[in-house]
């Protein structure tokens, strides 16, 4: 199963993650509704990607009312069925990471679908602090990058 | 849309705002940025006006593609009547402020009067509120926007801002936004300061709508991987600007001690390189893919343990070359201190470097250097300098004034060795080798300027078919030491540029400094797909074309001849001294440049005084002016 891997070390803080994702979604340069959302100490140079990071056993699924929230096994993402939403907000509260918004002019929730198996953000980002891999690959490049500086130590 | 972004008044003597409607027709002959701050500025500032007056109008403008996802949508333009020159001040700023003023709802703020006391403006989805800045007053660039933050409540806020030295009216302060971003050159913080204005706080959620949401996907994808497949794009992120340095200074074009040589020898601790030690990885600006800034902690010196970003080719020459000093870590702390302090980096450097000229030459007062060791090279001294031009101390005072200030300050005998155009400092680059890039700075609308009209591209020897295929006009000649046909490279850029100010997205992603980079094509493209507005290439530069002769025309208006279009005398008297066989020995000759003044007004179509002609104006839908439709 892919999912959106982060390498927060490799973002530059452009935020054209933002722009791409609000266009797709939205059709508008719109980071305040874009899915995907840089969080910056700028002060300090650090920049991190926050996106729902569908899990597994869903704290907003656990608490929507109607049951509006399921899973796509397909492509492993949370979904929000929206005729059954009734824009209570409580998936928005429950979440851990904060990354569940809340349209205001429509009255519903909104998160990142994956772009449906192709995301937008990923396609901009030219670091690849942003990558759509298979899960169980994801830290196999950091492990190894770990191991290569123990090398080094124990050499 | 991308078109309904409005335009804010703020009176700061009366302490009123009013918000108004930008016209359609003034969108489609100055699309924004750049091009509305002209319109704006001959509009609303009366001819003879002091530039730190209340009267003088401080301009904020985001480009017309600034915050949609064209490559690099990053830039605003800050403009008033410049306190350095006395003529147009401009500058261009990247970072997240001008993104943000539209999402907040605005393209342009134009602030006119002076507060009683310090103020800053809150703009918020729509509105705009006069807020006191008495506890901010006297806060460095950084803490000024940290503190805005932690006092809206929302980290998200952008902040542009003045240091220590708007606030002292040093006239050369910038305006300062992030940890490195500044509307640089011309005095515009010096005006800021003058009205009592600290910041300006910025915050919206205002979405800007995509004509062809998909379309504009689909291309900029391409346009994306078009700008990144270049090895130019490759070394601007590993390097940014320092790259330029290696290739300049083993060339011989760069101004070292003051002017005294063309090129630094044993400067390997300030080429590219030398960043290695100090490099954390780098940042970009909004939306840009390219990413060409430094982060950097001190790992030790004057300010170890702080955190900056930078530095730019420009601070290798005004802490480098141009002082005579070879240290990244000096270039660093300078750097980190101009920032600070929100000084322009390059008029600092020049200045410095042309005291330490005139103290070697004993054209400086002894009681006006005290205790300072001006010799060549002394960091010590750079960086105590910088504190006193902004704080305007003894020699910092005089210094601060600028070029024409300090020469007035000092004596006539000591405007020989200060290199400037109109009032405004060259950038450490040494343009003797050069004639096309020598007209460029002699002509720039804003002085000696390497941002507003250089064929940079003329340096690398393209063939004359590629030089056709980018300038549109056949017969170039590919050796910049040559004076045939650099008068239109030099009109083909400063179009250009100006079309890119307009549009607010970054010079670094159009034909500057690599060939292989977009240009009008490409915009009108990207214009059409984000605005729905249709224009074609030829009209995209004859709107360029149109602002840069409109910033002619509020020159003119306040007094410019074409006695201000000519280059420091030392370019004429004395021969570069060093660098490859090719560029020493070279000086520009008055008869050939005079003659490339002559064609370059031509192509304009501006008489020999460089006035427009009527039938310019007209064409050009300027003959009008001032039309107030705004």
């Amino acid at each position: 199963m892919k999912i959106l891997a982060v390498d927060e070390k490799r973002c530059t803080g452009c935020r054209l993650c933002e722009l791409v994702c609000s266009v797709r979604h939205e059709g508008a340069a719109d980071p305040a509704r874009a899915r995907i959302r840089i969080v910056k100490w700028e002060e300090e140079g650090v920049y991190l990607p926050m996106a729902c990071r569908q899990c597994e056993d869903a704290p907003c699924a656990a608490v929507c009312p109607v049951n509006a929230v399921g899973r796509d096994p397909e492509l492993g993402r949370v979904t929000t069925d929206h005729d059954l939403c009734i824009g209570c907000r409580a998936c928005v509260s429950a979440c851990p990471f904060g990354v569940l918004g809340f349209h205001e002019d429509r009255g519903k929730t909104f998160r990142c679908d994956l772009c449906h198996g192709d995301p937008t953000c990923v396609k901009f980002c030219e670091t690849q602090a942003l990558r759509y891999e298979e899960g169980d690959r994801v830290v196999d490049g950091r492990r190894r990058a770990a191991a290569a500086r123990f090398r080094q130590a124990v050499a | 849309m991308a078109l309904n972004r409005r335009i804010a008044y703020v009176d700061l003597s009366a302490g009123t705002v009013e918000v108004r409607d930008v016209p359609l027709e003034l969108r489609r002959k100055y699309l924004g940025g750049r091009g509305m701050d002209a319109y704006l500025l001959y509009n609303h500032i009366e001819p003879g006006t002091d530039p730190l007056g209340p009267d003088n109008a401080l301009v904020l403008s985001a480009g017309l593609l600034s915050g949609t996802p064209a490559p690099a949508g990053a830039r605003c333009q800050i403009s008033a009547k410049s306190p350095l020159t006395g003529l147009l001040g401009s500058a261009n700023m990247g970072g997240f402020f001008g993104p943000e003023l539209r999402y907040a709802g605005f393209d342009h703020i134009v602030i006119q009067g002076r507060a009683e006391k310090p103020v800053y403006l809150w703009v918020h989805n729509g509105s705009v509120e006069i807020r006191a800045a008495d506890h901010l007053w006297g806060s460095d660039a950084v803490q000024t926007q940290t503190r805005l933050r932690e006092e809206l409540g929302d980290p998200d806020v952008k902040v542009a801002c003045i240091g220590v030295a708007g606030e002292n009216r040093v006239r050369f302060a910038c305006v300062r936004t992030g940890i490195k971003n500044a509307a640089g050159r011309t005095g515009m913080g010096a005006v800021m300061g003058s009205k009592n204005l600290k910041a300006v706080a910025v915050r919206g959620t205002l979405p800007i709508r995509l004509a062809d949401p998909e379309g504009a996907l689909g291309y900029l994808e391409e346009l994306v991987d078009y700008i990144q497949s270049s090895k130019y794009a490759e070394i601007m992120g590993k390097w940014g600007t320092l790259f330029i340095f290696d290739v300049t200074n083993s060339t011989g074009l760069i101004r070292t001690r003051n002017f005294q040589s063309n090129q630094m020898p044993h400067s390997e601790d300030l080429e590219c390189e030398a960043m290695d030690r100090y490099t954390m990885g780098m940042a970009a600006c909004f939306g840009c893919t390219m990413h060409c800034r430094h982060k950097y902690v001190l790992p030790e010196g004057r300010f170890r343990g702080q955190y900056g970003e930078g530095p730019e080719y420009t601070s290798q020459g005004a802490f480098g070359t141009e002082v005579g000093a070879a240290s990244m870590l000096g270039v660093l702390e300078a750097n980190q201190l101009v920032n600070l302090h929100g000084l322009d980096t390059l008029e600092v450097g020049s200045m410095i470097g042309w005291a330490m000229e005139l103290h070697e030459k004993g054209l400086l007062p002894a009681e006006l250097v005290g205790d300072l060791d001006l010799r060549w090279g002394n960091l010590d001294a750079v960086i105590r300098l910088i504190d006193d031009i902004a704080h305007r101390r003894g020699l910092g005072d005089v210094l601060a004034e600028g070029p024409k200030g300090a020469i007035e300050r000092l004596g006539p005998e000591t405007a020989y060795y200060n290199i400037h155009v109109k009032g405004m400092s060259n950038l450490h680059s040494d343009e003797r080798p050069t004639p096309s890039l020598a007209l460029n700075i002699a002509t720039s609308t804003r002085g000696a300027d390497h941002l507003r009209s250089r064929p940079a591209i003329d340096l690398y020897h393209l063939p004359p078919k590629v030089l056709e295929r980018i300038y549109g006009k056949p017969g170039l000649s590919d050796d910049y030491r040559g004076y045939e046909g650099k008068p239109w490279m030099v009109v083909w850029q400063e179009r250009l540029y100006a079309l890119v100010n307009a549009l607010g997205v970054c010079k670094f992603q159009s034909v500057f400094l690599s060939p292989n980079m977009p240009k009008a094509e490409e915009y009108a493209r990207v214009l059409r797909l984000v605005t729905g507005l249709e224009f074609t290439p030829e009209e995209l530069m004859e709107i360029g074309e149109r602002i840069t002769t409109l910033e002619r025309l509020f020159n003119l208006r306040e007094g410019a001849t074409r006695a201000d279009d000519d280059l420091p005398e030392r370019y004429f008297t004395e021969p570069t001294p060093e660098g490859l066989p090719a560029v020493r020995g070279k000086s520009i000759d008055r008869d050939r440049f005079d003659a490339m003044l002559d064609e370059y007004y031509d192509i304009h179509g501006w008489d020999r005084e460089g006035r427009p002609t009527d039938a310019t104006l007209a064409r050009l839908g300027l003959d009008a002016e001032p039309t107030r439709l705004v």
